[in-house]
């Protein structure tokens, strides 16, 4: 009652109900792939709430000073302000590693769900027109996703982020031309600079954060407006969406996936070290640590630093040092390739529909190859970024490790593409439902195989299946409609009531083309469930049961009277 | 029109208690949490206490969506992306007019004139991110403190003799004065004179040889020293330099060899510099060699 009453209020004032009952009828599609941008988003939310407490305690200066506190190795010792702060914030302030460990983990968090949800997008061809726009805005999320973990760990001028800064100068170094003054321009100086923190600070917490959360609101704003897309299936087309309501089905649900991401995140905070800085010691530039490993996301840039071979080329007589390629080019390449992929599908695909429909995918098997090789490449630089670690643990020299590694990176993605790129093609030509059902002789078909011609995706399902119909139906003041397929035992039901049986019609008419529309005179009835078809038996039982005992008490009570007037008499 | 509402639909049986036991697991979760903190804090008990305060939401919440409400079963129309013809010409028409702005090419292109100086000028201010003593990039990446006279110190700042660099082991040296300069810092090593294949870049003291502790690759310190096969080595990309061949990289990603610093014994003494690194120490830049 409180509810209606106060949505009656606010919208008295600000005429919100056309906008709120289409909104909170907003359908998402039931699939588990869907949550994957979500599971970023949340991520983002714990970033910035636990981000906020930590520059509560965080002093983002160069300045020496002496930390005191119950960290008793370094208790006494003159480090930065931005290392004794950090220090300070684990050991001493309550509640501080927990959310400094949390925070942490969020990022780490935070770049796999959006690397998972973009390997998701590709695979599915969800950035097909008309979402190029939104596929740029989540590329850029990205790289900023990136920049701003990398200058989060590099804040706490611990030994480890101030190698790892080093070496990010180092590659900035490396650009022809503009690299040296580049470097001195990001940090006011010679590395390590005393603007060098302050910098940082400014960029990780207010700069990448606000274009962040701008390009956020941008992102979700054209997928409300652009509806979601959706895997093909019964009663799915390419001009509607099934699933279940935002209200209240997804309410819930994605609160309580919220809350599911809160709970690992703090989980994990509380029980798994990360990044413990007072191991590692202040920065000292005469100083390392080994093995020196940085965050998974940006060990791709290390594995190719250690991967490229020691060639310095000259232009004109001046040097292009080593890490130009593996730190700048590689890097350049990867996002301008991810940037341009939807337009260079489009135009080498010539194809120009817009589709709302995803491909499984089998149904692209370039794309496949393609995907499959790139996630082969950037897997194996990781892996390259550990070729110290994984020395160690084989027993082998690094060098033996680094040789294989630098062969194992160009050949591998190269089969792996093309093994990828042969099965999608015979899982689409052939029979097999599943890669398991896959023989020799569909991978031998397949190649010989002609083109099959590109079907009208706008045509599935194909119009005019028999049994296949709209039902609209008034009930009081509004009308609803339906759609339903006979032969598929299937029915889904528009998602919100019209005021008119012409709006009514005209939903449908949207949803499901040429579908033939009837007016049917009530609301279906629900297909019992179990339990109510069990309650229903019960309830007949009770019913003729409870008929049987008054017809007999009836009989009794007519015998009384007629046998004698007077025991009945005190009644009356 | 009726207020009255419609009865809720019977759940079915022990949905309601699962969701009630999470929700007050979830609250006992917070509890813990906040007598964890008031205790005294301890990281673990406080992580566990979190989780299980949104774990236990999380769980009533789910159960709650996909047990008492509808899942499945709507279907929304899409109005698709392609306009029709009619109404896209409108917009444009009006966006054309015959007094629309955009029509005005002249003032048009002074327009974009004006905004393209504004653009660029606003760019200058960046300039400021610079250093404030105006030093050149060039300049402060080729020349280090080190300089004719200077002496070696250790981290701490102690002088050093010649018989303070034992064999076997590198010992971090600096200029007298500039311990922390992020360029500077190098190593002494002895070695045997005879095992060189080539002459240090530097020259040498009776085999003790001193180069720039920054990798030519990205600029870690090269402290790992393999004694014996005269080695040292990055542990940042692994690359490898032989100090037996004048700090030649043999294997890994860097491409020049380790800068050497001349030194001399001083009249009091000390070791101490003859002048600069023989190259520019660290990870490379745009500059002729």
């Amino acid at each position: 009652m409180i509810v209606d009453r106060f949505a009656r209020a606010l919208d008295d004032r600000l005429r919100l109900s056309p906008v709120a009952r289409r909104a909170l009828a907003k359908v998402f599609p039931d699939h588990w792939s869907f949550m994957l941008g979500e599971i970023a988003l949340y991520s983002l939310v714990a970033l910035i709430l636990t981000g906020v407490y930590l520059t509560f305690f965080f002093e983002a200066s160069a300045a020496d000073r002496v930390y005191q506190g119950s960290y008793a190795p370094l208790d006494g010792s003159t480090t930065s302000a931005a290392y004794a702060s950090t220090v300070r914030l684990s050991w001493d302030v309550r509640a501080g590693l927990l959310i400094r460990q949390t925070h942490h983990w969020a990022a780490v968090v935070f770049v796999a769900a959006i690397v998972v949800h973009l390997i998701r997008i590709f695979f599915t061809g969800a950035f097909r027109k008309p979402r190029e726009l939104n596929w740029l805005v989540g590329v850029t999320m990205l790289t900023l996703a990136l920049a701003n973990g990398f200058t989060g760990y590099s804040m706490p001028d611990d030994l480890l982020s101030g190698l790892g800064l080093r070496i990010i100068v180092s590659v900035v170094e490396s650009i022809p031309v503009v690299g040296s003054w580049l470097a001195f321009l990001a940090l006011g100086g010679e590395f390590p600079s005393t603007e060098m923190i302050p910098r940082l600070f400014v960029t990780h917490v207010f700069l990448v954060p606000a274009v962040l959360v701008a390009l956020v609101a941008v992102h979700l704003a054209m997928v409300v407006r652009q509806k979601h897309s959706q895997f093909p299936g019964p009663g799915h087309t390419e001009h509607n969406v099934v699933g279940s309501r935002l209200w209240p089905s997804y309410t819930l649900r994605s609160l309580a996936l919220f809350l599911w991401v809160l709970a690992v995140l703090f989980a994990l905070g509380g029980l798994v070290q990360i990044n413990p800085v007072w191991l590692y010691g202040p920065f000292s530039p005469a100083q390392a640590t080994s093995p020196a490993q940085p965050d998974w996301y940006v060990a791709w840039g290390d594995g190719a630093l250690r991967l490229f071979p020691p060639w310095e080329v000259r232009i004109g007589g001046y040097r292009v040092p080593a890490p130009f390629v593996p730190g700048v080019v590689v890097g350049g390449v990867t996002f301008l390739a991810l940037y341009a992929w939807p337009f260079l599908e489009r135009i080498f695909g010539r194809d120009h529909r817009p589709h709302h429909l995803l491909d499984r995918p089998r149904d692209h098997p370039v794309r496949m190859g393609v995907g499959v090789a790139a996630l082969t490449f950037y897997g194996l630089l990781v892996v390259a970024a550990g070729d110290d670690i994984i020395a160690r643990l084989l027993g082998v020299p690094v060098y033996d490790v680094l040789s294989v590694l630098r062969v194992v990176v160009l050949v591998l993605p190269l089969l792996t593409g093309t093994l990828a790129f042969l099965l999608a093609r015979a899982l689409r030509r052939g029979d097999a439902a599943r890669l398991g059902d896959l023989t020799r002789a569909d991978l031998a078909t397949a190649h010989g195989a002609e083109r099959r011609p590109p079907e009208d995706a706008s045509e599935r399902p194909a119009r005019d299946r028999p049994g296949e119909r709209v039902e609209m139906w008034p009930e009081g003041d509004v009308w609803h409609w339906r759609y339903r397929d006979a032969p598929g035992g299937l029915a889904v039901a528009g998602n919100r009531a019209a005021s008119s049986e012409e709006e009514a019609a005209s939903a449908a008419r949207l949803a499901y083309p040429g579908v033939d529309r009837v007016v049917v005179p009530g609301p279906p009835l629900p297909a019992p469930g179990r339990l109510r078809t069990a309650l229903r038996r019960w309830s007949d039982r009770a019913l003729g049961v409870s008929l049987l005992v008054a017809a007999l008490r009836q009989r009794r009570d007519r015998r009384r009277r007629d046998d004698g007037p007077d025991t009945s008499a005190p009644d009356r | 029109m009726s207020r009255r509402r419609p009865p809720l639909a019977p759940a079915p049986p022990g949905v309601n208690r699962r969701i009630v036991l999470s929700f007050l697991a979830s609250a006992a979760g917070a509890v813990g949490f906040a007598v964890t903190y008031g205790l005294g804090g301890q990281t673990q008990w406080e992580g566990v206490c979190l989780a299980v305060a949104f774990a236990g939401l999380a769980t009533g919440l789910a159960i709650w969506g996909k047990r008492l409400v509808p899942v499945g079963g709507y279907v929304e129309e899409h109005e698709g992306f392609t306009p029709p013809p009619a109404e896209q010409a409108m917009t444009a028409a009006v966006l054309t007019a015959p007094d629309s702005p955009t029509r005005r090419r002249g003032l048009l292109g002074a327009l974009t004139l004006a905004l393209a100086a504004l653009g660029v000028a606003a760019l200058f201010p960046l300039r400021s991110l610079l250093p404030w003593d105006r030093t050149r990039p060039l300049g402060a990446l080729r020349h280090t403190p080190w300089r004719a006279g200077v002496r070696l110190v250790t981290s701490e700042g102690r002088p050093l003799r010649p018989s303070d660099i034992p064999p076997g082991t590198t010992v971090g040296v600096f200029p007298e004065g500039h311990v922390d300069a992020a360029d500077a810092p190098a190593f002494a090593v002895r070695l045997q004179p005879e095992r060189f294949t080539r002459p240090p870049a530097a020259g040498h003291l009776d085999g003790l040889v001193v180069h720039s502790l920054l990798c030519t690759h990205a600029g870690c310190p090269v402290r790992l020293y393999l004694d014996g096969t005269g080695r040292v080595l990055c542990p940042c990309h692994q690359s490898s330099f032989d100090l037996f061949a004048a700090a030649r990289p043999v294997a890994g990603p860097a491409a020049r060899p380790l800068p050497g610093l001349p030194i001399e014994v001083g009249p009091d003494g000390f070791l101490r510099a003859t002048g600069d690194f023989t190259r520019p120490p660290g990870a490379g830049f745009w500059s002729r060699p």
